[in-house]
């Protein structure tokens, strides 16, 4: 095992006028070289906040950050500098995440002349090397000079895609990097990036909330309910044997395109609740259909229940003991009651 | 709990005396005329949607699903937009030579509308009892208090507490909202609902919510539905029928079935080859290559042929029409004049 990145205990609160929000709390994973990690959640459950946290583009509250075996939350800003040119970031929208008045080269020579990849270089060698990349993410040469409103979605991201590639790093957290684009598109950045894996050896860390992609892209899932993780297994696993109730819903509401392939998904009663001072039980007690007494007892931990596959559920015991029982789905909630918001 | 309107006879009579077709779109054309160009966003787009039954307009972005949509409502921005040609009957009724006081009787009444951000489109300074009750208001002699029970009703139709009525939409979630957008557009028990991507912005445990609810709602309220989405999931999940639109064009059209087990045309295939496939994580991608066409430049022939496997030079010369294959399924693509010419079709998972 070769460990990339390793985190442990990662804490993220923002203080707000009602209270602290906590977005990411108590998260540890190890991510392996040359891996996908997939972390899949509803909006709120705090998977971007985590990715942002892990290259310290915003301070973490609390834990470890290790990568290559360095401590990032601890580094100096100088070390830190170097540490970001292996690590990099593709994020969701390629509207707003690219500065619209920079030319394509502009762009993509930005963080290559700012952290002088290149030793002395002139401005063709940076040309060049523009043009090298270019190539790599597929835009076309003659567009070097365009700015991004000439350029659609896809395109777009194929420049993200470069500027992160740029630097030639060994990490990449993708937020979202698909999910502004259209299907058709959408596979063409997918190819992208798992070729560009296989070639450069990469270790991605890939934040999604579409579980079909997410399948096809990943090899470990962690499913993030609420600033926590409530399962994590390889993709297989978890496709064939989900055990955490939430992950059980999530699975079940993917839409696939067959005739007659959505019958039924399990109904969760409310929608996602409020993440500022949760109380001490298991965040998902007031969705859960098994929920019981036992589950306002504090939160659950993640626990190994067999080979590399983890739940956090109070019901579910290592060596595959499932006390799981449906509690209080009844037919009549066919459209599930919402709870007033807090 | 009855939320049959005052007048529903009348409309049924009308819809019978029409072979239960509520809604019919013949031959639309939608351009925008801007300073320099013209984008031709819908060219020629005909379909019938009859009574309980749910279509959907299938596309990705710029292929006219949204225009065809408002046009329906008659809606389309004026300037720049231009409806060219077209005859658009909805429940026996004209809706292109309407005058905007006839409109406003029929909008809300026989056909709603429910756009794609349910954060955008309710008034953030109404509770969202009294937007229920000023459609009810406005399209049936009820008085006030009537009105709010009425509006009262539809929130408990759609999931929301009625109690809630008084609340303002950002005290709502996301998914919250969009019901209460649903319980607007149905409040007067409309014979035809469009639904502009109803569930894009919504998480997916919430977006399952909200179709099963629908759904449900569909068959309750005998609504005929046209579904606008790019996600073919969804339309496994809701419809019967579906029209695939590209470049402002449907280039396949048939039922369910019809589209999904026996694709004909090559941008559906194209389609179906580009999602992952939920129960066999390794099988490649095999992404449509290139773009859509520039609206405003669009090619003389087959607008698909560019990015089209299967094309030949006459892909490029002429358009191709829309012709059937069977009862219910049509195809627009000029590959199969041959005889004996099939595309290589897709694999379920």
């Amino acid at each position: 095992m070769d460990k990339l990145m390793e985190v442990r205990d990662l804490k993220k609160y923002f203080k707000t006028p009602r209270g602290t929000v906590h977005a990411v709390d108590g998260v540890s994973f190890t991510i392996e070289r040359g891996k996908t990690l997939g972390v899949v959640g509803e909006s709120g459950c705090g998977k971007s906040t985590l990715g942002r946290c892990i290259l310290r583009l915003i301070e973490p509250t609390e834990g470890e950050v290790l990568f290559e075996g360095t401590d990032i939350c601890s580094a100096k800003r100088r070390e830190l500098k170097k540490l970001r040119k292996d690590m990099q970031i593709i994020f969701q929208d390629p509207y707003s995440s690219i500065n619209p008045r920079r030319t394509v080269l502009e762009l993509i020579a930005e963080p290559i002349k700012f952290n002088n990849i290149i030793p002395n270089a002139t401005e063709t060698d940076i040309e060049n090397r523009v043009l090298e990349l270019m190539k790599i993410v597929g835009i076309d040469e003659r567009l070097i000079n365009a700015y991004p409103h000439e350029l659609d979605g896809g395109r777009r991201q194929r420049i993200g895609i470069a500027r992160a590639l740029s630097l030639q790093p060994k990490f990449i957290v993708c937020d979202e990097p698909v999910s502004a684009l259209d299907v058709s598109i959408q596979a063409q950045i997918l190819n992208l990036l798992r070729e560009l894996q296989h070639e450069m050896g990469l270790t991605y860390m890939f934040i999604t909330h579409d579980l079909s992609v997410v399948n096809y892209f990943a090899d470990d899932i962690m499913v993030m309910y609420l600033g926590q993780v409530v399962e994590k297994a390889p993709s297989e696993v978890l496709f064939e044997n989900p055990m955490h109730p939430y992950t059980q819903a999530l699975l079940s509401a993917i839409l696939i395109p067959e005739v007659g392939a959505n019958p039924h998904h399990i109904k969760l009663r409310g929608e996602v609740t409020s993440p500022i001072d949760p109380p001490d039980e298991c965040r998902f007690a007031k969705r859960c259909n098994y929920v019981t007494e036992g589950c306002r007892k504090g939160t659950p931990p993640l626990l190994e229940v067999s080979p590399g596959h983890f739940v956090a559920c109070h019901c579910i015991k290592p060596g595959g003991i499932n006390t799981l029982k449906e509690t209080v789905v009844e037919e009549s909630e066919e459209i599930c009651p919402c709870p007033p918001i807090e | 709990m009855s939320i049959k309107t005052v007048d529903t006879a009348g409309k049924e009579q009308a819809v019978v005396s029409n072979d239960d077709v509520v809604l019919e779109v013949e031959d639309l054309v939608v351009h925008y005329v801007l300073k320099k160009s013209v984008v031709e966003a819908v060219n020629g787009v005909s379909f019938k949607l009859k009574k309980r039954r749910a279509i959907g307009l299938v596309g990705e972005t710029g292929a006219g699903k949204t225009t065809t949509a408002l046009a329906i409502m008659n809606l389309v921005p004026d300037p720049p937009g231009v409806i060219k040609n077209g005859k658009i009957t909805v429940c026996g009724k004209d809706m292109l030579s309407m005058k905007p006081h006839q409109l406003e009787k029929i909008r809300g009444k026989d056909i709603s509308m429910i756009f794609q951000d349910p954060m955008t489109s309710l008034n953030p300074v109404m509770t969202v009892g009294e937007q229920i009750a000023e459609s009810v208001r406005l399209h049936e002699h009820v008085g006030k208090h009537e009105a709010m029970k009425r509006a009262v009703e539809m929130l408990e139709l759609v999931g929301i507490p009625g109690e809630r009525a008084g609340d303002y939409p950002h005290q709502f979630s996301g998914g919250m909202k969009q019901r209460v957008v649903i319980a607007v557009a149905l409040a007067c028990n409309p014979s035809v609902l469009i639904a502009d991507e109803p569930t894009t912005a919504l998480d997916v445990t919430i977006q399952a919510q909200v179709l099963s609810m629908m759904n449900d709602l569909k068959e309750k309220c005998d609504t005929a539905l046209v579904m606008i989405t790019h996600d073919l999931g969804v339309v496994a999940k809701m419809c019967d029928e579906v029209a695939v639109l590209y470049a402002g064009r449907i280039v396949e059209y048939g039922t369910l079935e019809d589209v999904f087990n026996r694709t004909m045309h090559p941008y559906t295939e194209g389609l179906f080859n580009s999602l992952p496939k939920i129960n066999n994580r390794h099988a490649p991608l095999k992404p449509i290559p290139g773009l859509m066409p520039d609206p405003t430049r669009l090619p003389p022939g087959c607008a698909f042929a560019d990015r089209c496997r299967y094309a030949t030079d006459a892909c490029r010369a002429n358009i191709p029409e829309l012709r059937r294959v069977s009862d219910t399924h049509s195809v627009a693509c000029s590959r199969y004049e041959e005889p004996g010419f099939s595309i290589e079709g897709w694999r379920h998972g």
